[in-house]
């Protein structure tokens, strides 16, 4: 029997203000049924954890969403974030950072801000020439550069645009980002939804990295670029959030405390608001973060694993989405019983690929219209 | 950004920030997405690091406040390496 030694702080505080957003992204890792979360906690709660986070030693603060910037509070929060010494950072699809925002939200201290590309229309193909968003992000782009941030840029990666890679990385470098993350899209939520039509296939991938290696090779140390692999054709789990509650807390809009940001699909676990406990509490007490803590909760193949260590079993969300098991090894393995799930559907990517289509499934954007039609209440 | 010398007057990195945390008992050097927790020599060197401070006067400091002499290489390959990193800048 392993007992998990006490953890270390929560060093990586992730706030999700709010699952409101202008956009529609059919790979948004948000629970499918947001419309039924409109509870949003009040500024006090956020600058109360805000101020338990930083005692028990959190450092790093991410203001997420939905798009953070639709909170009018923010400004609040970030300053309160600056004063206890937190390093801030902004991750926004951009949409309503106007010159008087950010010039506010510097004056509170931000740190940086992470722009994403996600496409606000349902024009897919048209992913980089639509001339909409490309300005809007440009401009975007501009006004954090003058604001002397560093610049991280985000764009999701999937089939329908992977091999566009080489015109991303041209954009973001124009754009003068200091960072670049090419993020594979990982399959929860809306993305599992429309997995089918967003995996890439080995091929696509192929090409992505070497012409990321290329461009790399290219730009040196000017934009450093991270290609982040994604975990189904790897057949490797991955150490998710490097660990459960080893070092990473997510705050949901309504106050719900997570290990991460979409633990709360996995059943019979609960997860305290922080408006009936304190951090603390929460981080080293609670059945939520202390049941998959370390490598005691495992069974096989995982708990005789010579790996075991070095991935944890990989992602429960994944392992109860796809072995409908939490405590299952994360089938993105290819020690796990259930790989053959995940090989599939690689299989059927690369098929639907190549092969024209009868009936199209239509792709689900992330609404409330549809958050509504897909779920049921919330208890 | 040229090489390091003694005349260099080292600052920390645009974009990254560098503070002592109680919780981990050690400096911590903070940019987009990430952490380094620094050792005690590196987060002595790069508190000095202020902008105004030579290297030169950055080594005479340390030597005095831990009681020796010879520190001016390591300090060097520190700054050096350091500025590879983006954690220090210099003109």
């Amino acid at each position: 029997m392993n007992t998990a030694a006490r953890p270390g702080p929560p060093l990586w505080l992730l706030a999700e203000l709010t699952y409101r957003c202008p956009l529609h992204c059919v790979f948004c890792y948000n629970p499918v049924d947001f419309a039924r979360q409109e509870d949003e906690i009040s500024t006090d709660d956020w600058l109360r954890v805000l101020r338990e986070g930083r005692a028990m030693g959190a450092v790093q603060l991410g203001l997420s969403g939905g798009e953070p910037l639709l909170r009018d509070d923010l400004e609040i929060i970030v300053a309160e974030a600056r004063r206890l010494g937190f390093y801030s950072n902004l991750l926004t699809s951009g949409v309503g950072l106007t010159e008087e925002r950010a010039a506010a939200l510097k004056a509170a201290g931000l740190d940086h801000v992470q722009l994403s590309f996600q496409d606000s229309t349902r024009e897919m193909n048209d992913f980089l020439s639509h001339t909409k968003t490309f300005s809007l992000k440009n401009k975007v782009a501009r006004i954090i550069k003058d604001q002397g941030w560093p610049m991280v840029m985000n764009v999701v990666i999937h089939r329908l645009n992977i091999d566009h890679i080489d015109r991303i990385i041209g954009m973001a470098h124009e754009m003068g980002a200091e960072y670049l993350e090419l993020a594979n899209t990982q399959y929860y939520s809306w993305a599992f939804l429309n997995r089918s039509q967003l995996l890439p296939t080995h091929e696509q991938l192929k090409k992505a990295e070497a012409v990321t290696d290329a461009w790399r090779a290219k730009l040196g140390e000017v934009m450093r670029i991270f290609f982040v692999a994604p975990d189904y054709h790897e057949g490797k789990a991955k150490k998710c959030v490097n660990g459960w509650g080893s070092m990473f807390m997510t705050i949901a809009p309504d106050g719900a405390a997570l290990p991460c940001h979409t633990a709360r699909m996995l059943p019979g676990l609960s997860f305290p608001n922080v408006r009936e406990m304190s951090l603390r509490d929460i981080w080293f007490d609670s059945e939520g973060f202390n049941r998959y803590r370390g490598t005691g909760w495992m069974k096989e193949p995982c708990s005789t694993c010579v790996h075991k260590e070095e991935d944890l079993g990989g992602c429960r969300c994944q392992a109860y989405m796809l072995a409908h098991d939490a405590a299952a090894a994360d089938p993105v393995c290819r020690l796990s019983p259930q790989h053959h799930l995940v090989q599939a559907a690689v299989a059927e990517a690369a098929l639907s690929a190549t092969t024209p289509k009868v009936a199209e499934h239509p792709l689900l954007f992330r609404d409330p219209v549809n958050s509504r039609r897909l779920t049921e209440p919330v208890r | 950004m040229s090489e390091a010398t003694l005349a260099s007057v080292p600052r920390v990195g645009a974009g990254f920030r560098l503070q002592f945390e109680p919780a981990q008992d050690c400096h911590v050097l903070l940019y987009p997405e990430g952490m380094v927790k620094l050792n005690q020599p590196a987060g002595e060197i790069m508190k000095r690091c202020d902008g105004a401070r030579t290297i030169a006067a950055v080594v005479a400091d340390l030597e005095t406040a831990f009681s020796t002499t010879g520190l001016e290489a390591d300090v060097l390959a520190f700054v050096a390496m350091a500025g590879q990193q983006r954690w220090l800048a210099w003109t």
